[in-house]
């Protein structure tokens, strides 16, 4: 059996010596960073007018994270080149010829794209909260008042699934365009239009973006379909889903 | 040791490989030869276990590929040129791959020096041209310090440069003692680097046997003599001690005959010729004649047989003599 260690450090390698790939994790950070904290800016100076018919209770957590969005597209094509570029390259099948044991690779690059994708996001979202907190001046909120806590946990564990799931879905469909083609789309686009749609909504609200983004509430909100530790639970099993997923692609196709 | 057993590969309608069984035996360079779709990057890639065989199996010193705990360190392989991240650099690519199977970073720049991609080893691999990328691929291949190397047409559009050095670069190889595999769709490219030759046509085996081997049976020349009086000239080749082969339409070949003592001997024996010329069949001949044959079993078509015996290329006879002892000798080595 190849050693699992030396696939961590194989693969981190790979991960860190890519330009493109580096850079969509730095985007990450930039975009759910500047647009909170520009987001917030706006709020504080705007404040009444902004709230003016506005009954529910001001999200201070949620105004800081209004860049998740575009923080979330950038994360999703991390955890598509990823494993994608070396589909793209013909590289993998220098990959499967280093190491044989296909399980057990996927399971090292998921570990390094995991923890590369939580750590950025762990970062990411404390930033991106404190940012917010401080341009939204006497509007804030803090770290210890009720659920925000762990609405901040929860923008990077959302995070960092989303990646994984990516990760995940591209090793099943194999090829980095195709992914993209089919990620970005559900993402943004066919996933906010279902949950728009009455009735087909109920069906929207088991996708693994709307079920993880419930751990970024700090407020119940009407009609929620279930809390947000279901939420990070369906998630959790969308990601899974994926990666066994592709794990059983990686085992039976032909390199 | 690259053991094969009744290997077999079908994508589809496609019957890539079918049935191959042979070794590589260890220590020399083998050529694997074979015209464009005969199933030698499918081989490789079924070596590798990166495709997986529809049946039959290979064996790398008895073990699966998959069982190779370090497999780099036992068999190195460059299949396509290019298998890299154009966003990579050199040093990094090789940096990976020896990291995976825990090969110490100083074999690294090593390997970068003996293909002479020093220079280039912080570059992006964007930049690169077939060559340089050939390169970095044997880089690759060498990295793990392996006992097999295994290249898939590693000539294939290099310049004349290019290839003389990979040429030396395998002949290197097998001078230190190692097993080298190498596929190429070019019998003048084996001819001139292969110790042992194993040709496969429409996924099949159709020789396996040692390189002088290969020469002596196929570069031989012949008399072909075509007479009305058939009888009277076989009477008077067997009175002369001449063995002779039919070749096609109705005529007979001497093989190492000479023309002049044939011409003389004939002559004075008041014999009628219609024909008295010179056979000369090249390796690149002998390969075309053998791979045709494959292609015409497959297709099951038997008159194109008779194709075979325009002038100046093989007789039918040559052809038994040319493909089908081969295989026979395959035998006699197993
Ligand atoms: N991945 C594949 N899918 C379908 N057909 C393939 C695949 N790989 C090879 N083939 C077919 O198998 C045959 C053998 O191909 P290949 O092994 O590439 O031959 P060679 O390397 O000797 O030129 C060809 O007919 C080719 O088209
Ligand atoms: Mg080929």
């Amino acid at each position: 059996m190849a050693s699992f260690p030396a696939i961590l450090r194989s693969e981190w390698t790979k991960i860190r010596s890519v330009r493109s790939t580096v850079w969509t994790l730095a985007l990450t950070f930039v975009v759910t960073v500047g647009i909170g904290a520009l987001l917030s800016l706006l709020t504080n100076d705007n404040f009444t007018e902004f709230r003016r018919n506005d009954p529910s209770p001001f999200d201070a957590t949620g105004t800081a994270f209004s860049g998740m969005m575009l923080g979330e597209l950038a994360i999703i094509v991390f955890g598509v080149l990823a494993i994608g570029n070396e589909y793209s390259s013909g590289m993998i099948r220098v990959t499967l010829a280093a190491v044989p044991q296909r399980g057990t690779l996927l399971t090292g690059k998921a570990t390094v794209l995991g923890t590369m994708a939580l750590v950025v996001s762990l970062v990411t979202a404390f930033v991106t909260f404190f940012t917010g907190q401080a341009l939204l001046g006497p509007h804030s909120t803090t770290l210890g008042e009720p659920h925000v806590l762990r609405a901040v946990f929860g923008a990077a564990l959302y995070l960092t699934m989303l990646c994984l799931f990516a990760a995940g879905v591209t090793t099943m469909l194999h090829n980095q365009t195709m992914a993209l083609g089919v990620l970005v789309p559900f993402f943004f686009l066919l996933s906010p239009i279902l949950s728009a749609v009455p009735k087909v909504r109920t069906l929207a609200h088991y996708f693994p973006d709307y079920a993880g983004s419930r751990m970024l509430l700090v407020y119940e909100q009407h009609g929620q379909p279930y809390g947000p530790w279901t939420g990070f639970l369906i998630c959790l099993a969308w990601t899974l889903a994926a990666l066994v997923g592709g794990a059983l692609v990686l085992r039976k196709r032909d390199a | 040791m690259i053991e094969l057993h009744d290997l077999t590969k079908r994508y589809g309608k496609t019957l890539a490989v079918d049935g191959l069984s042979f070794q590589v035996p260890p220590g020399v360079v083998t050529g694997f030869l074979g015209p464009n779709g005969a199933g030698k990057s499918t081989t490789m890639r079924m070596i590798l276990d990166l495709d997986r065989p529809t049946a039959g199996r290979v064996t790398l010193d008895g073990k699966r590929y998959g069982q190779l705990s370090e497999p780099l360190k036992y068999i190195g392989a460059l299949l396509e040129a290019k298998a890299v991240h154009p966003g990579r650099t050199a040093r990094d690519h090789l940096l990976w791959l020896a990291q995976s199977n825990r090969i110490p970073e100083r074999r690294v720049d090593e390997v970068l020096a003996l293909v002479g991609l020093t220079p280039v080893a912080r570059k992006r691999a964007r930049g690169f041209s077939l060559g340089m990328g050939q390169r970095l691929g044997i880089a690759s291949a060498l990295l793990g310090d392996p006992e097999i190397v295994m290249f898939d047409e590693p000539v294939n559009g290099l310049d004349p440069e290019g290839i003389l050095w990979i040429r030396n670069l395998m002949k290197r190889l097998a001078g230190e003692g190692r097993t080298v595999f190498v596929s190429s769709h070019l019998m003048s490219e084996m001819a001139v680097t292969a110790d042992h030759l194993v040709v496969i046509g429409k996924g099949r085996l159709l020789a396996d046997l040692p390189m002088p081997e290969f020469i002596r049976r196929n570069s031989r020349s012949a008399v072909r003599l075509r007479s009305p009086e058939p009888e009277r000239l076989l009477d008077v080749l067997a009175g002369a001690g001449l063995r002779h082969e039919p070749g096609p339409g109705g005529s007979y070949e001497v093989v190492d005959g000479d023309i002049a003592t044939l011409g003389e001997l004939l002559t004075a024996h008041g014999v009628v010729l219609h024909e008295l010329s010179p056979q000369q069949a090249s390796l690149e001949e002998a390969f075309m004649q053998m791979t045709a044959d494959a292609v015409e079993y497959h297709a099951g078509d038997g008159p194109g047989r008779d194709a075979a015996g325009a002038p100046g290329t093989w007789g039918a006879g040559w052809k038994a003599n040319g493909a089908r002892p081969a295989a026979a000798v395959r035998q006699e080595e197993n």
